[in-house]
C-alpha cells in the first residue's frame, strides 16, 4: 500500500516524511526520523516513556498515528535544549540525581516542561498527579519529584 | 588489598555529577532499541499459547515464501546442547536451559514461549510472517502452583529431572529441581526451650521486575564474527550464554552493551539475542529484535511466588530460641529458583542459635523466574519478619526492641557458617528507635509497621583499565553496565586514588573486546567487585607513573612516593625534584618508555551483607480497602556511600518496588494457565501519585575488605518493604494478613470477615 505523505513541525524544523497507516508518530520518530530519544515502554500508553507533545498537548506518541501529525508542532526531547544550553529541568535532574537508568528520563522531562509551562508553582501532590502517567521504576519517584519542585521555584526567581 | 579505611575523601561521598548525565537528559544516551545499521531487518518472534503442548510439527513454508521474508528459525536451526549444570568456567548456569527457553525443542512449557522467529524487511511483514506460521500443538496438562506440582500425579515438565538433595533417593522424574538446607545449633532442643511458639503459614504472587525498556538487541553476523548490541546486566555472560548456544569459539562474538534502562535481575538472562544472531546468519544482514511489553511480561522474568513456613520460639524477655522455615519457590519452566538465598539470608539478620531452614525450587508452567533484587530473600523475609512482629505484640515489647535482643553483631555466625565482619544492624534499629518517624502520633484507620532484612552480596570477576592521555586526563574502562550511576562511583575513586580532577576521569563500558571478562551487574557487586579492580588499575597507574618521575630525576624507583595527585621524592636524601604531577609525567612519557596506564583483573572476594530495617506508616480506607502509604523511612547499613545520591536512589526504588509487590502487584493466571495480565495497565507498578517521599537514613559501617569501605547496597532495600507495609496495614484494621498482595479486595474481604 502507498506510504503516506505527511509535512510536519518537528522541534522547530520543518519535516517531512513518509509513513504507513498503521505507523504510530512513536514508529515514525524512531524508525523514520531516528529521534530515538523518545522511548517505547509499553506501546499501549500505560508507561509515559514516549510522551512528547503535539501543539503544546502532552500526549503518548505511541497513542497517536503518524499520519495525524501533519500540519502540528511537534517537540521531543531532543528539543528540549537551546543548543548546549540544558532546560533547567535538565540540569536539575543531573545536579539532583533524579534519575537511575534514564529510559524514563525523556518522557518524564517532556512532561515536567509541560506542567511547568502551565503551573509554575505546583504543589507537591500537583506534581505527583502530573506525573502519575510516567512509570520510573528505579527512583521510586523520590529524586524526580524533588527535582521538579526544586526547578519550579529555581525559575520562579529567575 | 584491603587497607586502612580513610574517612575524609575529595571525590568519595560526594554528590559529583553523573559522567552520562548530559546524554542521559538530552535523549542523547543509545539504549537496546536505539540503534540502526543499514539493511537491518525486524526480528519477531512467535510464541505459544498453550501452558503446555507438544509440538507435533511445525509448518513454516508460508512464512518464508513471503515477500520482504529473509529468515525463518525453529529449534531445528539451533544446535541440542547437552544438559550442563555448570560451571561454565565462571558462569554457574545450565546453558541449555537457556537455550530451551530461548526456543522450545520439543514442548512448550509457558503461555509465551518461543517456537519460531521471522526476520523481515519490515515490521509488518514480520507480522503477517508469524501468523503464516503453522504450529501443530497436542495440549498437555499444566500446573502453575508449586505445591500443586510437587504433589504425585501431577503433570511433570522434565521426564529427565530428578531431584537433588531429596531424603529418600529417587530415580523418579519430579518437577522439584532440588531441595537445599541450612541448619545451626538443635531447633527441637531450642523449640522446647521458649515460652512461646508461633507457626504461620504465607504466600506470594509472582511478581515482575518492571524495567520500563523491554529487552532488545541487534545482531551483525558474518563469517568473520559476530557483533551483538543488547540491553544487557552483562555482556560477557551474553557473550558465553549465545557462543554455547549457537556452538560458536567465544572470541568469534563482541558484544556492546547499550544503555540499559532498568534491569533489577531481569537482564542477566539471553532471550531473543541467539535467535537475533542466527537470524543473521541466514539472512547475512543485521537482525533487530525488540520484545513487546506483552513479551516481556509473558516470556521474561518474574520472581518465584511462594509459600512460605515460619515457626520462631521465644522466652518471654524477646530472645529467640529457636527458628525453622521452609520455601516452595515456582521456579517457571526451568530450575533456578533462588531458594538457596532465601535459606542462606531469611534469618540472617539475627544472632540466634537454633535454626533449620530448607526450600524446593519446582518448576512450573510459568516463565522462567530471573532474579529481581535481593532474589529470593523477600518473600521468606515476608514470613519471618512477620511472624517476628506477631511474636512482639504477643510477649507486649516493642518490635524494635525484640529485634535488638536478636540483632546480628561483630562475630555473630549466620546459618551458613558465616562469621559476620563489622555490621551495623543494631546501629540501624537504635537509628529508628530514636527517629522522630518512630514516635509521631496517628490518626485513625493508620498504621505503622516494621520490619528489617538481609542480602549477602556479592564479589566474583571485574576488570578495569586505567589510560592516561597525555594530557594527563584519564579514559577508565571497565565492563560493567551502569545501571544506576556507577559511572559515578568508579570515576570516584579512580580520581581519588590518581589524586586528579573526578572530571579528568572518562569512564567508559568497554565491550567484550576491550577488557577482561567481567560479570553480571548484580548482586550489587560492581561498586564493590569493580570498584576493587578500578582501584586497582589506578595504582597500577600510578606504579608506572611513579617509576617514570624515578627515571627523569635519575633516582630509583622506590625513592618515589604518590602523594596528592604528583610524582614526589621519597625524602629528603632522594634529591631536591620539584614534584611532578599526572599530566607533566603523562607530557613526557613518549620520552620515557610508551604511555602510561594500569590495569586489573581480579576476583574480588570480601564482600559484606548489609542490613536494613523499614518503617512505615499507612491509612487503609475502609469503604474501598485502598491503601495510603503516609510515611515511609528506610534505615541502612550501607558500608560506605561512594556515591550518596545515587545510594540514596536504591534504597529509595528498592522501597517502592517493595510496597507494589506488598500492595498489588501479581501474576494473575486463568485456568488454562495463561497469563491475564500482561501489560502495565492490569499489572499495575507504583506511580507517582501512589508514594510519598521515601526519606532515607544511611549508616556507615564500612566494610573492612575494601579499599573504600563499600559494602554493596542495592538488593536490601527491597527486603523489608512486603511485613512492613503488610504490618502496618494489619495494625491500622487490627488484622493480621498472610497472603501477598494485600490488595483492596482483600482487605475488603477481611474488613467483613471480621465484623466491620
Amino acid at each position: 500500500m502507498a506510504k503516506h505523505h505527511v509535512t510536519t513541525t518537528i522541534n522547530g524544523d520543518e519535516t517531512e516524511f513518509l509513513c504507513q497507516t498503521e505507523q504510530t508518530l512513536l514508529d515514525v520518530l524512531r524508525d523514520e526520523l531516528h529521534l530515538t530519544g523518545t522511548k517505547e515502554g509499553c506501546g499501549t500508553g500505560d508507561c509515559g516513556a514516549c510522551t512528547v507533545t503535539i501543539d503544546g498537548r502532552l500526549v503518548c506518541s505511541c497513542l497517536v498515528l503518524g499520519v495525524e501529525a501533519e500540519g502540528h508542532a511537534i517537540e521531543t526531547i531532543e528539543g528540549m535544549a537551546d543548543g548546549d544550553t540544558l532546560h533547567p529541568l535538565q540540569r536539575n535532574f543531573i545536579d539532583m540525581a533524579a534519575l537511575q537508568c534514564g529510559i524514563c528520563t525523556p518522557g518524564v522531562l517532556v512532561a515536567a516542561k509541560n506542567l511547568l509551562e502551565r503551573n509554575p508553582d505546583p504543589s507537591e501532590t500537583e506534581v505527583r498527579y502530573w506525573l502519575a502517567g510516567n512509570l520510573c521504576r528505579c527512583t521510586g519517584y523520590d529524586k524526580i519529584v524533588r527535582a521538579v519542585m526544586d526547578t519550579a521555584a529555581k525559575m520562579r526567581g529567575a | 588489598m584491603p587497607d586502612e579505611v580513610k574517612t575524609e575523601y575529595k571525590w568519595v561521598g560526594k554528590r559529583n555529577p553523573r559522567p552520562d548525565g548530559v546524554d542521559k537528559v538530552t535523549g542523547r544516551a543509545k539504549y537496546g532499541a536505539d540503534l540502526y545499521l543499514p539493511g537491518m531487518l525486524t526480528g519477531k518472534i512467535l510464541r505459544s499459547p498453550h501452558a503446555h503442548a507438544r509440538i507435533k510439527s511445525i509448518d513454516t513454508s508460508a512464512a518464508a515464501a513471503l515477500s520482504g521474508v529473509k529468515a525463518v528459525v525453529t529449534s531445528a536451526d539451533f544446535p541440542d546442547i547437552p544438559k550442563s549444570p555448570g560451571p561454565h568456567g565462571p558462569i554457574i548456569f545450565d546453558f541449555r536451559d537457556f537455550s530451551w527457553n530461548m526456543m522450545a525443542f520439543d514442548k512448550v512449557l509457558y503461555d509465551g514461549h518461543a517456537v519460531a522467529a521471522v526476520a523481515a524487511t519490515s515490521e509488518s511483514i514480520a507480522r503477517q510472517a508469524l501468523k503464516l506460521i503453522k504450529v501443530d500443538y497436542e495440549v498437555l496438562p499444566h500446573v502453575i502452583d508449586p505445591v500443586a506440582a510437587m504433589q504425585p500425579g501431577a503433570p511433570i515438565l522434565h521426564e529427565d529431572q530428578i531431584t537433588e538433595g531429596a531424603d529418600e533417593k529417587t530415580a523418579k522424574p519430579s518437577n522439584v529441581y532440588r531441595i537445599p538446607r541450612g541448619e545451626k545449633g538443635d531447633v527441637e532442643k531450642g523449640f522446647a526451650e521458649a515460652d512461646i511458639v508461633l507457626e504461620r503459614e504465607f504466600t506470594t504472587k509472582a511478581v515482575h521486575q518492571g524495567y520500563i525498556e523491554p529487552h532488545a538487541c541487534v545482531a551483525d553476523a558474518s563469517d568473520d564474527g559476530v557483533e551483538l548490541f543488547c540491553t544487557t546486566q552483562g555482556h560477557f555472560v551474553f557473550r558465553s550464554a549465545c557462543a554455547k548456544i549457537l556452538d560458536m569459539d567465544i572470541s568469534r562474538i563482541r558484544v556492546t552493551a547499550s544503555e540499559i534502562g532498568g534491569g533489577f535481575g531481569g537482564k542477566n538472562n539471553v532471550y531473543g539475542e541467539p535467535v537475533a544472531i542466527r537470524l543473521s546468519q541466514l539472512a547475512r544482514r543485521p537482525v533487530k529484535i525488540v520484545m513487546s511489553r506483552d513479551e516481556v511480561f509473558r516470556a521474561t522474568g518474574p520472581t518465584s511466588g511462594a509459600h512460605v513456613r515460619v515457626k520462631i520460639g521465644a522466652r518471654n524477655d524477646g530472645t529467640i530460641t529457636a527458628a525453622e522455615g521452609e520455601v516452595t519457590y515456582q521456579a517457571g519452566a526451568f530450575k533456578g529458583a533462588s531458594v538457596g538465598a532465601a535459606v542462606n539470608c531469611m534469618f540472617s539478620p539475627y544472632d540466634l542459635e537454633n535454626a533449620k531452614v530448607w526450600g524446593y525450587d519446582v518448576c512450573v508452567n510459568r516463565p522462567k523466574v530471573a532474579a529481581y533484587r535481593a532474589p529470593g530473600v523477600p518473600m521468606a523475609a515476608f514470613g519471618v519478619e512477620s511472624v517476628i512482629n506477631e511474636l512482639a505484640d504477643e510477649l507486649g515489647i516493642d518490635p524494635v526492641e525484640m529485634r535488638l535482643k536478636n540483632a546480628a553483631k561483630e562475630g555473630t555466625q549466620n546459618i551458613m557458617g558465616l562469621k559476620y565482619g563489622p555490621i551495623g544492624f543494631i546501629d540501624i534499629l537504635e537509628a529508628m528507635k530514636a527517629h522522630p518517624h518512630y514516635s509521631a502520633p496517628l490518626g485513625e484507620n493508620q498504621g505503622r509497621g516494621i520490619a528489617a532484612g538481609y542480602w549477602l552480596h556479592a564479589g566474583g570477576i571485574s576488570c578495569a583499565s586505567v589510560n592516561v592521555s597525555d594530557d594527563g586526563t584519564v579514559t577508565l574502562i571497565e565492563g560493567n553496565p551502569d545501571i544506576g550511576g556507577s559511572r559515578a562511583s568508579m570515576a570516584a575513586m579512580v580520581a581519588e586514588e590518581l589524586g586528579i580532577d573526578y572530571a579528568s576521569v572518562r569512564p567508559i563500558i568497554g565491550d567484550t573486546s576491550s577488557v577482561g571478562f567481567s560479570h553480571l551487574t548484580a548482586g550489587s557487586r560492581v561498586t564493590f567487585a569493580t570498584g576493587m579492580a578500578c582501584v586497582q588499575a589506578a595504582r597500577n597507574a600510578i606504579k608506572v607513573a611513579s617509576d617514570r618521575a624515578a627515571k627523569i630525576w635519575g633516582v630509583s624507583e622506590d625513592e618515589v612516593v604518590w602523594e596528592d595527585g604528583h610524582a614526589r621524592p621519597a625524602g629528603a636524601n632522594v634529591g631536591d625534584h620539584k614534584p611532578m604531577s599526572l599530566a607533566e609525567i603523562a607530557a613526557k612519557a613518549p620520552m620515557t618508555g610508551g604511555p602510561i596506564a594500569g590495569h586489573a583483573e581480579i576476583n574480588a572476594t570480601g564482600q559484606g551483607p548489609a542490613t536494613g530495617a523499614h518503617l512505615v506508616d499507612v491509612e487503609v480506607d475502609r469503604k474501598s480497602g485502598y491503601v495510603t502509604v503516609l510515611r515511609y523511612t528506610v534505615f541502612q547499613d550501607v558500608g560506605r556511600a561512594i556515591s550518596p545520591d545515587y545510594v540514596e536512589g536504591q534504597l529509595q526504588g528498592g522501597a517502592v518496588q517493595g510496597i507494589g509487590w506488598a500492595l498489588n502487584e501479581e501474576y494473575i493466571y486463568g485456568e488454562d494457565g495463561c497469563l491475564q495480565n500482561p501489560g502495565f495497565l492490569d499489572y499495575r507498578v507504583p506511580v507517582a501519585s501512589d508514594v510519598p517521599m521515601i526519606d532515607v537514613c544511611l549508616i556507615e559501617v564500612p566494610n573492612p575488605n575494601h579499599p573504600y569501605g563499600v559494602r554493596g547496597v542495592g538488593e536490601t532495600p527491597i527486603v523489608p518493604p512486603q511485613a512492613a507495609v503488610v504490618n502496618a496495614v494489619g495494625n491500622a484494621l487490627g488484622i493480621r494478613f498472610n497472603d501477598l498482595p494485600v490488595s483492596p479486595p482483600k482487605i475488603l474481604k477481611a474488613i467483613k470477615e471480621a465484623g466491620g
